[in-house]
C-alpha cells in the first residue's frame, strides 16, 4: 500500500464530472452576487452610494465597508486589509461593494447602479517608486514611507569572510512576478440555517484560517461558522486566506438566511492575485580558490503589491532557506518588502524561495566558471552534510542533494555532452531545497498542527477524517492510503472525509508542503491506535499473542500462519464490543526548532527536501526564441508514498518554473493590470512543455510518515535557474531577469560583444556593497 | 463567470433569411448603434466579444445552419470553391487542400485550438475583427483605462497622438487566399458581388472588413494553380496552441528553373489589414533564389512592417519575425516538402 502507485480515490469523479467544485453547489432559493471592484489603483472614496443598486428589482442587498468595518489580514501582525475598500483604494479590482441578487445578470446590473466617487491619488508602481516616492504613502502604518516591512539578520561576520575570499561576486537579479492561475477560478456558497448557524462552502487551501478571520471579521463566535471545503480545483497558494466574497457570502447568509454564491471570472482571479513577488536581488558571494562559500550577503527588495497578505512571511523566506543546501559559514540577509498600488502578492509554490535560489544559482553558476569548476561537480563539492545545522540555526535532517545530482547528471548525460552540444543549445544545471511544513503556525500557539480521526464502523467501513484540503495534490489519497496500510484493508473501504471545520480536526492547510508530513503522521498515530485495539481483540478471540498477528488483505491474521485469523470486519466487531465504539485521534506536533532571534520561526521546518535539475535547450539564432527543449529532475522526496503523484508533482512544479522561466509576467501598465486573461497571461501549453524526465530519490526520513517528505514545491525551485544556465551555455551570454524572453537574449547577445566585464577581484579587495540605485 | 449581454439569436436557414433578418436591422442601426444585428458562423470570435461588451447586438443571426455555405468543391480548370461556412478543421484536413493548397490547409491548422477551430468557419476568420490590448479586454478594464477609439473613445490608447486605430488584422487564412489570389462572392438584398479577398480588407482598425451592414460572405473561389506553383505559411505564435499571429508570412511561388517566375508575400498580424509586399515581390520577380537575394528581400520585408505596441510580443520581437519568417519562408518554397 504504501509505495505503491494507486489512482487517487477522486480521479473517478473528476474525470467524469461527477465532483462537485464549489461553483457546481446549487440551493434552494440561493442568491447570486457579484463584487464592485475599483477602476483606479489609487484613490479616495468620497462618495459611495448603493441606493439605487438596492432598489433595483432583484437586487437583494448591497454589501460594503459599512457592513463589515472589522480589519483583518492573513497574518496576525500586518493586518492592513478591511473586505471592502473603507475610505481608500490601492489597486485596481479592490473590492469596494458586493451585490447580491436574484440571479448574476441582475446582480450584475446593479453593480453599474452603485455610485462612487473617487478622487484619484499618485501611485507608486516599482520597488523604485516605492521607495524613491515616501510621499505617496499606501498604509499609515508603515514606520517608513512606503516600507511594509524590514529584516536585517546577521550570522557571523561576512566582511571577515568576504577578505578571506579569492573571490568576491556581485550581482543583481530581477525576478518577475507571476501569478498561480488555477483552473478553478475562486467559488463559494454560503447558506445559514434558522438557528443562525453558517456554513460556507468555500474554495480554499487553508479552511482553518478562514474560519478564524470570516467569524472575526463577522464578529460571530466560530462555533457558529461551518467552513466546508469542496474538491478545489488547483490552488498553488493563491487560495490560502479569505477573500471579499467569503465575508460578503457569509454575512449575506447570516443577514437574510438564505444562500448566496459568489463565483469569480477569470480576470477576477487576476486581481486577487496574492502570487510569487517581483524580487529584486543584490547576491554577494565570497569563495576560496577551491570554490568554497566563506560569506553570503543577500539582499532582497519584494514588490508586495497593496496589502500584506502573507508578505511578511514571504519577506523571511526571501532569506531564511538560502542556507540549506551549501556549506554556508557566514550569512547576512536584509530584505525588504514594498507596499505598490498593484494587487497583493503572496505565496505561490516555493513561497518567497525561488526568487533567492534563482539568484544563487545563477551566480554559483558564474562561480563556477570563473573558477573553471563543473557546475555540476561543485554543487555536490559544496553540498550540505546530512543532519547537520545552518548557520541560521535550520537543523538538516535527511538530505539526497549529492544523490540528486548525481540522477540528473547521469540521466542527462551531463558528462559526455556539457561542452559538445551544437551551436544554441545547451545545458545547465541547479539544484534547491524546501521547507517540509512550516514549522510555526501563522498564528503562534503550541497546540498540533494536524489532526486526524479514524473511526470503525461494523461493516468494517473506516472513516478518515482531517482538517486538510485537497487541492488536487491527492492529500485525500495519501489520507486513505496510510490508513489502508495499518489497517490490512483496501482503499475502497476507506471514506475521508476532509476540510469541514464542524467535523474534522484541525489542519492547518495545503501550504508550505505540510500536508504529507504532518496530517500523515497524525493520521498514522490514529490508525496505529485503533490497530492495536482490533489486534487486542482478535489476539483473544486466537487464543494467540497480539503481537505475532498482523493485518492485510482485510484480514487480521498470524503474520506467519495468514490461515489463523478473522475478517477485519469481525475484528472491528470484537474490538467494538470489548472497548466500546471504535474511534481514535491523532495529531502532529513539529519538534521545537530554530534560533532565538527575532524572524528565527520562518524557514523552519521538520525536514528539507532537495532537488536537481539538469536543463537543455536551444535559441533559434534568428528570432532568438528559447525552447526548452528537455528537463532532468530528480528530487528527494524522502520516500514516495505513490510514485505516480510524486511523479505528477515533479512534473507539473517542472511545467510551473518552466512557465516562469521562459514566459509568464504578471505585469501592468498605469496600474492595470496589462493582461488578465489565459489568452494573454502566457500559461504554458502541452505543445511547450519540454519533455520532463522525473526522478525521485528516497533518504528516508526519519521523522516523516514511513520516511516521507514534500513534492509539491520544491521540484520548482532548481526548473528556474537551470534554465537560465542552461541559456548561458547555449549562447554565452547572460540573462539575469526573468522571464527570459527573445528580446532579452538579442540585448544580451548585443551586450556580449562589448569587451568582458575585469576579472574577477583580487583576493583582500573585495567591492564595497553598492546601494541599490533607486 | 463572464456572462453574454442578452440578445436575441436567430438561426437563418438559408442565405434570403440571414439577408432579410440582417436588413431589417441595418436601417436602425442608423438611428441606434445598439439596435444593431450581427452575423454570426462559429461565434469564436463573436461571442467572447460580446462578452466584454465590445459588441453589443441586439439581434444575432446564427448561419450554422444554412447548407448553402458549406462544401469543399474542386476542379482543375476552375480551381477551389469553399464555402464560407466549411469549418476550419474541415479545411485542414482536407486531402485536396492539403495537396493543392498547402499553404491554406496550414494557415487553418494553426489557428487557436482544436476545439476552436471545429467550430470556427473560414468566413468568420475572414471576417475576424481585428485586436488590440487595449480593445480586447473586459468592460471594467476597458472604462478603468477610459475607453479606446475602437469603441467608447475618442482617443486610441495605442498612439495618443494619432489619427487612427490600430487594432491588428489576425485572421491567419486572409494573407493566404489574397497570396493565391482568391475571390469572395458576397450577397447582399441588392444582389452577389465578387471581389479579390484583398479588397476586402482596408486601413481601418475600427472598420477592418469592408463588407456593408447585411452583406453574407458566402463563397470563396481560389483558382486552380499551374502545376509547379509553391505556396507556404509561416506563423510565429508565443504558444504552440490558442495564440494569434505575432506575426506570420503568406507566400506563393513559381519558378522557372533557378528562377523565380513569380511570387507573392503577404504579411499578417503587424498592420490593420493582411500586408502585400510588392516591393519585395518586385525584388525577387525573375531572380536566381540565391541566399543573398533572399537575406535582400527579408530586410527589404522588414522595413515594411511598422507594428505597434498593442498585442503579444514587443515590437522589437514582431519585427525581428517578420524578417525571419519572410526568410523563412522563401526558403521554404523551394523545400521539398511544399513542392506538389
Amino acid at each position: 500500500m504504501i509505495g505503491t502507485s494507486l489512482p487517487k480515490i477522486d480521479s473517478y469523479a473528476k474525470v467524469t464530472g461527477a465532483a462537485k467544485y464549489a461553483d457546481d453547489l446549487t440551493l434552494p432559493r440561493m442568491a447570486h452576487g457579484r463584487i464592485l471592484r475599483s477602476p483606479h489603483p489609487h484613490a479616495r472614496i468620497l462618495r459611495l452610494d448603493i441606493a439605487r443598486a438596492r432598489a433595483h428589482p432583484g437586487v437583494l442587498d448591497v454589501i460594503t465597508a459599512a457592513d463589515l468595518p472589522r480589519r483583518y489580514g492573513i497574518m496576525p501582525t500586518t493586518q492592513d486589509e478591511y473586505p471592502f475598500a473603507l475610505d481608500t483604494v490601492r489597486y485596481v479590482g479592490e473590492p469596494v461593494a458586493a451585490v447580491v441578487a436574484v440571479d448574476e445578470e441582475t446582480a450584475e446590473e446593479a453593480l453599474d447602479l452603485i455610485e462612487v466617487v473617487y478622487a484619484p491619488l499618485p501611485t507608486v508602481s516599482t520597488i523604485e517608486e516605492a521607495l524613491a516616492r515616501e510621499d505617496i504613502r499606501l498604509h499609515d502604518t508603515t514606520k517608513r514611507g512606503n516600507i511594509m516591512k524590514e529584516v536585517h539578520l546577521d550570522f557571523g561576520d561576512v566582511d571577515e569572510g568576504f577578505a578571506q575570499a579569492d573571490l568576491v561576486r556581485e550581482d543583481t537579479f530581477f525576478f518577475e512576478g507571476t501569478t498561480h492561475a488555477p483552473m478553478e477560478e475562486h467559488s463559494c456558497v454560503a447558506d445559514c440555517r434558522p438557528d443562525g448557524k453558517i456554513t460556507l462552502w468555500t474554495s480554499t487551501q487553508t479552511p482553518h484560517y478562514v474560519h478564524r478571520e470570516v467569524a472575526k471579521v463577522l464578529e460571530i463566535p466560530r462555533s457558529r461558522l461551518r467552513v466546508i471545503v469542496p474538491p478545489v480545483g488547483g490552488g498553488f497558494g493563491g487560495k490560502c486566506e479569505p477573500f471579499a466574497h467569503d465575508f460578503a457570502a457569509a454575512l449575506f447568509a447570516l443577514r437574510h438566511g438564505r444562500p448566496v454564491k459568489f463565483t469569480l471570472s477569470r480576470e477576477e482571479v487576476f486581481y486577487c492575485h496574492r502570487g510569487r513577488h517581483p524580487v529584486k536581488m543584490i547576491l554577494k558571494t565570497g569563495v576560496k580558490r577551491d570554490g568554497a562559500i566563506t560569506a553570503v550577503h543577500l539582499q532582497t527588495f519584494l514588490d508586495g503589491g497593496a496589502y500584506a497578505s502573507y508578505g511578511l512571511a514571504t519577506v523571511y523566506y526571501t532569506g531564511a532557506l538560502l542556507t540549506v543546501t551549501y556549506k554556508i559559514p557566514r550569512y547576512k540577509f536584509d530584505g525588504m518588502r514594498l507596499y505598490t498600488n498593484k494587487p497583493a502578492c503572496g505565496p505561490k509554490r516555493g513561497h518567497g524561495s525561488t526568487q533567492p535560489r534563482y539568484a544563487f544559482e545563477c551566480q554559483l553558476d558564474k562561480i563556477a566558471e570563473q573558477l573553471g569548476l563543473d557546475p555540476a561537480a561543485y554543487r555536490k563539492q559544496l553540498a550540505i552534510e546530512p543532519y547537520s545545522t545552518t548557520v541560521n540555526g535550520l537543523r538538516v535532517t535527511s538530505c539526497g542533494l549529492v544523490e540528486c545530482v548525481d540522477k540528473v547528471v547521469e540521466a542527462s548525460r551531463w558528462r559526455e555532452r556539457r561542452g559538445r552540444m551544437p551551436a544554441g543549445t545547451g545545458l545547465g544545471i541547479a539544484i534547491s531545497s524546501y521547507v517540509t511544513g512550516a514549522g510555526k503556525a501563522i498564528y503562534w500557539n503550541d497546540m498540533p498542527h494536524s489532526g486526524v480521526i479514524v473511526t470503525i464502523d461494523r461493516g468494517g467501513g473506516v472513516a478518515v477524517l482531517c482538517g486538510s484540503s485537497d487541492i488536487g495534490q491527492g492529500s485525500d489519497t495519501m489520507l486513505a492510503q496510510i490508513v489502508a496500510h495499518e489497517l490490512g484493508i483496501a482503499l475502497l473501504d476507506i471514506r475521508v472525509y476532509t476540510g469541514d471545520t464542524d467535523l474534522t480536526p484541525v489542519d492547518l492547510g495545503s501550504y508550505s508542503s505540510r500536508v504529507t508530513f504532518m496530517a500523515g503522521n497524525a493520521a498514522r498515530a490514529a490508525a496505529t491506535k485503533l490497530r492495536a485495539l482490533l489486534f487486542e481483540a482478535a489476539a483473544a478471540h486466537l487464543g494467540v499473542p497480539a503481537e505475532r498477528l498482523t493485518a492485510a488483505d482485510g484480514r487480521i491474521h498470524l503474520a506467519d500462519d495468514p490461515a489463523t485469523g478473522l475478517a477485519f470486519a469481525e475484528a472491528a466487531q470484537l474490538a467494538e464490543a470489548a472497548h466500546g465504539t471504535l474511534s481514535a485521534v491523532g495529531s502532529y506536533t513539529p519538534p521545537k526548532l530554530g534560533g532565538e532571534f527575532k524572524g528565527a520561526g520562518v524557514g523552519i521546518s521538520p525536514a528539507y527536501s532537495y532537488t536537481a535539475c539538469v536543463a537543455q535547450v536551444a535559441v533559434d539564432p534568428d528570432t532568438y526564441d528559447l525552447r526548452v527543449e528537455k528537463l532532468w529532475v530528480a528530487h528527494d522526496c524522502g520516500r514516495a508514498l505513490n510514485p505516480t503523484l510524486v511523479e505528477g508533482q515533479i512534473e507539473g512544479s517542472a511545467y510551473m518554473g518552466f512557465g516562469e522561466a521562459v514566459l509568464e509576467e504578471q505585469v501592468f501598465r498605469k496600474g492595470l493590470h496589462k493582461i488578465p486573461s489565459l489568452l494573454e497571461y502566457k500559461l504554458p501549453t502541452i505543445y511547450d512543455t519540454p519533455e520532463i524526465v522525473a526522478l525521485t530519490v528516497e533518504t528516508h526520513d526519519h521523522e516523516g510518515p514511513y520516511g516521507a517528505k514534500e513534492a509539491g514545491e520544491g521540484p520548482l525551485n532548481p526548473i528556474i535557474p537551470a534554465i537560465a544556465n542552461a541559456v548561458y551555455d547555449a549562447i554565452r551570454a547572460r540573462v539575469d531577469s526573468t522571464p527570459i524572453t527573445p528580446d532579452k537574449i538579442a540585448r544580451a547577445l548585443k551586450e556580449r560583444q562589448r569587451p568582458l566585464p575585469a576579472p574577477a577581484r583580487p583576493h583582500g579587495a573585495p567591492t564595497p556593497i553598492e546601494v541599490m540605485p533607486l | 463567470m463572464m456572462r453574454l449581454p442578452k440578445f436575441e439569436y436567430r438561426a437563418a436557414r438559408t442565405v434570403a433569411e440571414a439577408l432579410e433578418w440582417m436588413g431589417e436591422f441595418s436601417s436602425a442601426a442608423d438611428k441606434d448603434p445598439q439596435a444593431h444585428a450581427m452575423l454570426m458562423a462559429g461565434g469564436t470570435d463573436v461571442l467572447p466579444n460580446m462578452k466584454h461588451r465590445v459588441f453589443t447586438p441586439q439581434v444575432v443571426v446564427g448561419l450554422r445552419g444554412v447548407a448553402a455555405l458549406r462544401g469543399i468543391a474542386y476542379d482543375p480548370e476552375h480551381g477551389l470553391r469553399l464555402g464560407a461556412g466549411v469549418r476550419l478543421s474541415e479545411l485542414a484536413a482536407s486531402p485536396i487542400i492539403r495537396a493543392r493548397y498547402p499553404a491554406l490547409a496550414r494557415a487553418a491548422e494553426v489557428i487557436s485550438t482544436p476545439q476552436l477551430r471545429q467550430m470556427g468557419t473560414l468566413g468568420g476568420n475572414l471576417c475576424l475583427d481585428t485586436r488590440c490590448n487595449y480593445y480586447n479586454q473586459s468592460e471594467f478594464w476597458r472604462k478603468a483605462r477610459d475607453y479606446c477609439l475602437k469603441r467608447g473613445s475618442e482617443i486610441c490608447r495605442v498612439a495618443p497622438n494619432g489619427t487612427g486605430c490600430y487594432a491588428v488584422s489576425s485572421c491567419d487564412t486572409a494573407p493566404v487566399l489574397i497570396a493565391l489570389g482568391a475571390t469572395a462572392r458576397i450577397a447582399s438584398r441588392a444582389g452577389d458581388r465578387i471581389l479579390p479577398i484583398a479588397d476586402l480588407y482596408h486601413d481601418d482598425g475600427i472598420h477592418p472588413v469592408r463588407l456593408h451592414d447585411g452583406d453574407v460572405l458566402t463563397d470563396l473561389y481560389v483558382p486552380s494553380p499551374p502545376g509547379d506553383w509553391r505556396s507556404t505559411y509561416e506563423k510565429y505564435r508565443v504558444r504552440g496552441a490558442f495564440d494569434f499571429p505575432i506575426a506570420s508570412v503568406a507566400a506563393v511561388a513559381r519558378f522557372d528553373g533557378a528562377q523565380c517566375a513569380d511570387v507573392r508575400l503577404v504579411l499578417q498580424g503587424v498592420a490593420t489589414r493582411p500586408l502585400p509586399l510588392p516591393e519585395v515581390e518586385a525584388l525577387l520577380r525573375g531572380q536566381p533564389w540565391t541566399p543573398d537575394l533572399l537575406d535582400a528581400a527579408a530586410e527589404l520585408g522588414y522595413k515594411a512592417a511598422h507594428p505597434m505596441d498593442n498585442t503579444a510580443g514587443t515590437i522589437a520581437l514582431r519585427r525581428r519575425i517578420v524578417r525571419a519568417y519572410i526568410r523563412r519562408a522563401l526558403d521554404a518554397l523551394i523545400a521539398p516538402s511544399v513542392i506538389h
